[in-house]
């Protein structure tokens, strides 16, 4: 439904169908925080350059300060909510927190949103692929290196409960 | 902001019937990546915004050896980074629209946009213009082609007139064969190691015959000027030369009388000089290195 400036946007968000009704001059930020009550994605600058409102749109990570409401209409959207399955967190929230990779936690959604993707397109990511594909987050906080560790060790627990689930085959 | 209706037009004449139908009134959304945030800050202001993503003559993305690269204004620059026949055959033009942002901008921003955008700053647009590539632009009136050293006109202005918009990018093929070898390259400079908009931007394009002695050059300087800006007086001082030693100098040098920088937030104008030569000279010879072990 589309009256002119207000819409209907039904997307698929961390699995689950969702309608949301939106005004056309929203970011997909916006509806994710002000319409759904999705509070896990932060806004930061607001001009795409921090990273905190990352989430993945068709399996592609991006800032959700930078795409408009309705463009997520039939869109399959993933959170930091959708990260942890219940009370089981995914190896980069706990490696996260092993690390201390994290101080205020502003920053760590858009991280874990696009670390997660990372790891879900190359297993096996160098210090350096770490670092440039992270290069659109931003953190105040750590420095960085607790945050790289932790995407490193993630990764390699990932990829040995690969190799358990494989040998136990 | 005043309201806004937003389209998502699913073909080509749709697309132009909305543009043209709101003429100064419009925002024509691909990536968004400069867009919205110009919308945002109140630098553009309009009642429509139609999203261009849904239009398949957008979103072409072929090559042919005998026809070139067909890059539609919608593909985003990871999907384009990706594309085999583009990193083999134009490897600047990659590396440019590779540097654009980070990964999330990459995941949304588009070439197309990147040159419609309209700054001298453009990491692909310098590649573009050594390339020969055109930009084909449909409108009310019908389509036309604009060459791609032709489309930027001034700092955020292109040849676009109101009610058009740019329907895709076509590069010609290199030269590969008894003509020689050819490849690209574009350098930028920029304080940070990711992110920022450049400083300086060098793209060459080369062709080297089977004795190395240059047949083709092109070299396209950005972010010195009101507009990318191609250095003649750089291609001809390659030409009939090997890549190296004084011809190499002389396009250097050409290269910094061609700039014509100003100073501001991110250089004084005598240092974005001095990068114009030495990005130049860096530029071709990564350009004859790839031709060489290629």
């Amino acid at each position: 439904m589309n009256n002119g400036t207000k819409r209907i946007v039904t997307a698929t968000i961390n699995g689950n169908e969702t309608s949301l009704m939106v005004d056309n001059r929203m970011s997909l930020l916006q509806a994710l925080r002000d319409v759904a009550g999705m509070t896990g994605t932060k806004e930061g600058c607001l001009t795409g350059d921090c990273g905190a409102c990352s989430v993945t749109m068709n399996g592609r990570v991006v800032d959700s300060c930078l795409v408009m409401a309705a463009e997520a209409d039939g869109a399959e959207i993933g959170t930091v909510e959708g990260i942890a399955h219940g009370h089981a967190l995914h190896p980069l929230q706990t490696q996260f927190l092993q690390h201390a990779a994290l101080q205020c936690g502003i920053c760590t959604p858009g991280f874990l949103v696009a670390a997660k993707a990372l790891l879900e397109r190359n297993a096996n990511p160098s210090e350096e692929e770490i670092r440039y594909w992270l290069a659109g987050n931003l953190c105040r906080c750590t420095g960085y290196r607790q945050i790289v560790e932790a995407v490193q060790d993630a990764a390699a627990e990932l990829n040995s409960a690969g190799k358990q689930q494989t040998a136990g085959r | 902001m005043k309201p806004l209706e937003f389209h998502a037009p699913r073909s080509l004449d749709e697309a132009i019937g909305l543009v043209a139908g709101h003429a100064q009134d419009v925002g024509i959304l691909s990536g968004g990546t400069d867009l919205i945030i110009q919308y945002r800050a109140g630098r553009r202001q309009f009642g429509h915004m139609v999203d261009v993503k849904h239009v398949p003559e957008l979103n072409v993305l072929s090559y042919d050896d005998k026809t070139g690269l067909r890059l539609g204004a919608a593909v985003c620059c990871d999907q384009f980074t990706d594309y085999a026949p583009a990193l083999r055959h134009y490897p600047g033009l990659v590396e440019g629209a590779e540097l654009i942002g980070s990964t999330q901008i990459q995941s949304r921003a588009t070439v197309g946009g990147n040159v419609c955008n309209g700054s001298p700053a453009a990491d692909t647009i310098c590649s573009l213009i050594v390339l020969g590539a055109t930009c084909v632009v449909a409108g009310p009136k019908g389509g036309r082609e604009v060459s791609a050293r032709d489309f930027m006109t001034a700092p955020g202005k292109t040849a676009l007139q109101p009610g058009e918009l740019l329907v895709e990018l076509r590069v010609p093929p290199r030269a590969n064969g008894k003509a020689g070898r050819s490849s690209d390259a574009y350098l930028r400079f920029i304080p940070r190691n990711e992110m920022d908009i450049a400083v300086a931007g060098a793209a060459a394009a080369l062709t080297l015959a089977a004795d190395g002695t240059v047949t083709a050059a092109s070299v396209a300087i950005g972010a010195v000027g009101p507009t990318p800006i191609v250095v003649e007086a750089a291609g001809r001082a390659l030409i009939g030369q090997k890549p190296a030693g004084a011809a190499l100098d002389a396009a250097a040098q050409a290269a910094e009388a061609a700039a014509q920088p100003i100073s501001d937030v991110r250089g004084p104008a005598e240092f974005r000089r001095h990068l114009a030569g030495v990005l130049t000279r860096r530029a071709v010879e990564l350009a004859a290195h790839r031709i060489q072990n290629g």
